[in-house]
């Protein structure tokens, strides 16, 4: 423990004493002239120089000043709306729910870091869906994230729910990692570069508290792992492939209680082990009118049984999506999965989804969804879901 | 306590290895699109290695920041954006991810290349996206004005001299001798257009404001509805009425875009299309900056020439 807190020491040591600051301080003593100073009272009517050493003063530039707002984050609020219509004899889902309103407030908090805040209120109230400060200029090649976060376990426990191309989520992500809140939890993460010529590696490490949807402990002590190690490469400018291995091991002794089960309190681990490979193509003169993506995860649990006994279940789910006009994308995706506490239990499914984009900031998608329950029943649902985005532009991660 | 006390010295020994820049090395400079590369590489010459992100064929507001674009940035020196927001969907997790000090925003390896030039369509009043994907600061398309390419050199002149000032005099001699070779081809691309002063045009997306304002066109319409909404029947049926009453006869698009809407125009109007280069790369003789105008102005006046006849 007193090692740990040494490195922690010493690697805030290295931020803090790394020359990268002294800039910041440097251009705090000379502010960067703004060009706004130039204004309209120079008109545009100035004749080009010809002097070629000195380029003519750009006559109209800059930003219009907003100095009270100048400092105010980044903010957004992306509303999911989204109906069901049919029959699922598993399922309590509404016709009709706003099922989430995500607000997110971001900004670069000082030279060293910026900061992400993603807010979500739905049916069961508001929550911090992810609320992490991200350290941006440390030494050796380090990203270290504090806060609460989405996990970084395979591809879509990282996605929020408008950046999945379908309504709803994977059915191996329903039974083995937590469905919609998935991991996401509080505690740090460290992910290093490890680039090999032109492949992009990437290891990231994690520590969390150990109460999400699928670790959850009373015990301080008892804290949930995750590693993963994700590899990228670029086949042509048009094409790619990324591919990821990763792991997550953590306390499930609250997840159910077994009534003939007397021993108090309960210590049962799960081990998640996931496996993940997205192929991409989108011909870059084409990029905003074609574009491919086929991805498959397939994931492994382990679960603690009482007495000693364990439960290995297997789920995975296959997706391509097409995008065939400028605004429209067409999807599909297979599941199965078998069930954590019983791996005898296996569901399967089938979806197509359909999504119209009338602008960068909304989206409407309908999905046709089959799904085969262990219980031998059978659901057969129509979803139909609108996204949309008001205030600043976002940008993902890759 | 003492080992806390050795291991914090340890630590800002390293950091201070850290901080030491390298000599002698060319600088290693990243930029997002083909254009500030060819400025840069005009001015920086073999002391510098530069990257771009974003491919002159490729729609700049629609690039996926693909991982292996972190490789680049990991290692970077400086990193030259275009600004105005138009990189504002894909640079920022790039440079969050780069894991670069010199580079995050704000830092000394951080130019934004919108700062000292002419910027037009500034949106004044209310903004919202019921106009489309308006660009709050302005028109970030700036850079097909060459007046602006010699303000955007400048400025890479002096931000490369500030980070390499052993070569300071080199980019200042470099820069002086680009202007030079610039303002000679500005002459000629003058007069080539010159003949044209005042000819109305169409254009698919807001890209070509400056290249219009510079060269005395007047952009009277576009493809496009809104900024970044595709072709819709009924602006398109206007539009083309709107030609036909102004005797309006060439539309200027990108390579990127489907020609099937433009050319259906130019068919009801009698007029003709025009693909132009809106990035270095963006045609193939587009090879540099200077090149870049030398194939959209010779081009773009061989067109004028046919539908006006002059």
């Amino acid at each position: 423990m007193a090692r740990l807190r040494l490195c922690v020491g010493a690697l805030f040591a290295c931020v803090l004493l790394t020359g990268n600051a002294a800039p910041a301080f440097a251009q705090a003593a000379t502010p960067t002239p703004t060009p706004s100073a130039t204004p309209a009272a120079t008109p545009t009517a100035q004749p080009p120089s010809q002097d070629p050493a000195k380029p003519e003063p750009a006559p109209t530039s800059g930003a219009p000043a907003q100095a009270s707002k100048g400092f105010n984050p980044d903010i957004s609020v992306i509303g999911n709306f989204v109906a069901v219509a049919g029959k699922n004899p598993m399922s309590t889902q509404p016709p009709f729910q706003m099922s989430e309103v995500e607000m997110s407030f971001q900004a670069v908090v000082d030279p060293y870091a910026r900061a992400d805040f993603f807010l979500a209120a739905g049916p069961g109230g508001i929550e911090i869906e992810e609320g992490f400060i991200t350290f941006t200029t440390l030494p050796a090649g380090l990203l270290v994230k504090a806060g609460k976060m989405r996990a970084a376990f395979g591809k879509v426990n990282t996605l929020h729910t408008h950046g999945m191309p379908s309504v709803d989520r994977p059915l191996v992500t329903d039974n083995l990692v937590g469905g919609e809140e998935g991991i996401s939890d509080a505690g740090f993460s460290v992910s290093k570069l490890i680039p090999v010529g032109t492949t992009f590696l990437e290891a990231t490490g994690e520590v969390l508290r150990g109460s999400s949807e699928v670790f959850q402990t009373d015990d301080r002590s008892r804290l949930n792992y995750i590693g993963r190690l994700r590899g990228y490469r670029d086949i042509t400018e048009s094409t790619n492939i990324d591919l990821g291995a990763s792991i997550a091991q953590g306390p499930t002794d609250l997840g159910i209680r077994f009534p003939d089960f007397t021993t108090d309190p309960l210590r049962l681990d799960r081990r998640l082990v996931g496996v993940d490979a997205t192929f991409r193509y989108r011909p870059l003169r084409r990029a905003i009118y074609r574009r491919l993506q086929l991805r498959t995860e397939l994931i492994w649990s382990r679960q603690d049984l009482p007495a000693g006994a364990q439960t290995t279940a297997f789920g995975f789910y296959g997706l391509g999506e097409y995008q065939f006009a400028r605004r429209w994308y067409i999807g599909g995706r297979f599941d199965q999965s078998e069930r954590s506490y019983d791996a005898s239990l296996r569901d399967t499914g089938g979806s197509v989804f359909l999504t119209f984009w009338p602008s960068e900031f909304s989206q409407i998608r309908g999905q046709y969804r089959r799904t085969n329950y262990a219980e031998g029943k059978e659901a057969n649902e129509f979803l139909f879901q609108i996204n949309f985005a008001i205030g600043a532009h976002g940008a993902h991660v890759f | 306590m003492r080992v806390l006390h050795r291991t914090f010295i340890a630590a800002a020994l390293v950091g201070a290895s850290l901080a030491t820049p390298r000599a002698a090395a060319p600088l290693k400079v990243v930029t997002t699109t083909e254009d500030l590369a060819s400025l840069t590489r005009e001015i920086g010459g073999d002391k510098v290695e530069v990257t771009a992100f974003a491919k002159g064929y490729q729609d700049p507001h629609h690039v996926d920041p693909k991982p292996s674009f972190i490789i680049a940035t990991v290692r970077a020196d400086l990193l030259i954006a275009v600004g105005r927001e138009l990189e504002i969907g894909w640079l920022p997790p790039l440079v969050t991810q780069s894991r670069n000090a010199k580079i995050q925003p704000g830092a000394s390896g951080y130019l934004d290349a919108s700062l000292t030039v002419k910027i037009l369509e500034i949106p004044t009043g209310q903004i919202t996206r019921a106009m489309g994907d308006v660009h709050p600061s302005g028109n970030p398309h700036y850079w097909l004005d060459p007046g602006n390419g010699r303000r955007m050199a400048q400025a890479i002149q002096q931000k490369l001299g500030e980070l390499d000032a052993a070569n300071k005099a080199y980019f200042a001699q470099r820069y002086a001798d680009f202007s030079t070779r610039l303002a000679a081809a500005e002459k000629k691309w003058d007069a080539m257009m010159a003949p044209y002063k005042g000819t109305k045009v169409v254009t698919y997306h807001r890209s070509w404001p400056n290249f219009m304002d510079r060269f005395g066109l007047d952009v009277m319409g576009y493809v496009e509805p809104k900024p970044g909404i595709p072709p819709s029947p009924s602006h398109t049926i206007d539009l083309i009425t709107a030609m036909k009453a102004q005797g309006v006869k060439l539309i200027v698009m990108e390579s990127y875009f489907d020609a099937k809407t433009p050319q259906k125009i130019a068919t009801e109007t009698g007029g003709k299309v025009v693909t132009l280069a809106p990035s270095v790369g963006g045609e193939k003789a587009a090879t540099d900056y200077i090149q870049l105008f030398e194939y959209n102005v010779g081009t773009m006046a061989a067109a004028l020439k046919q539908v006006t006849g002059k």
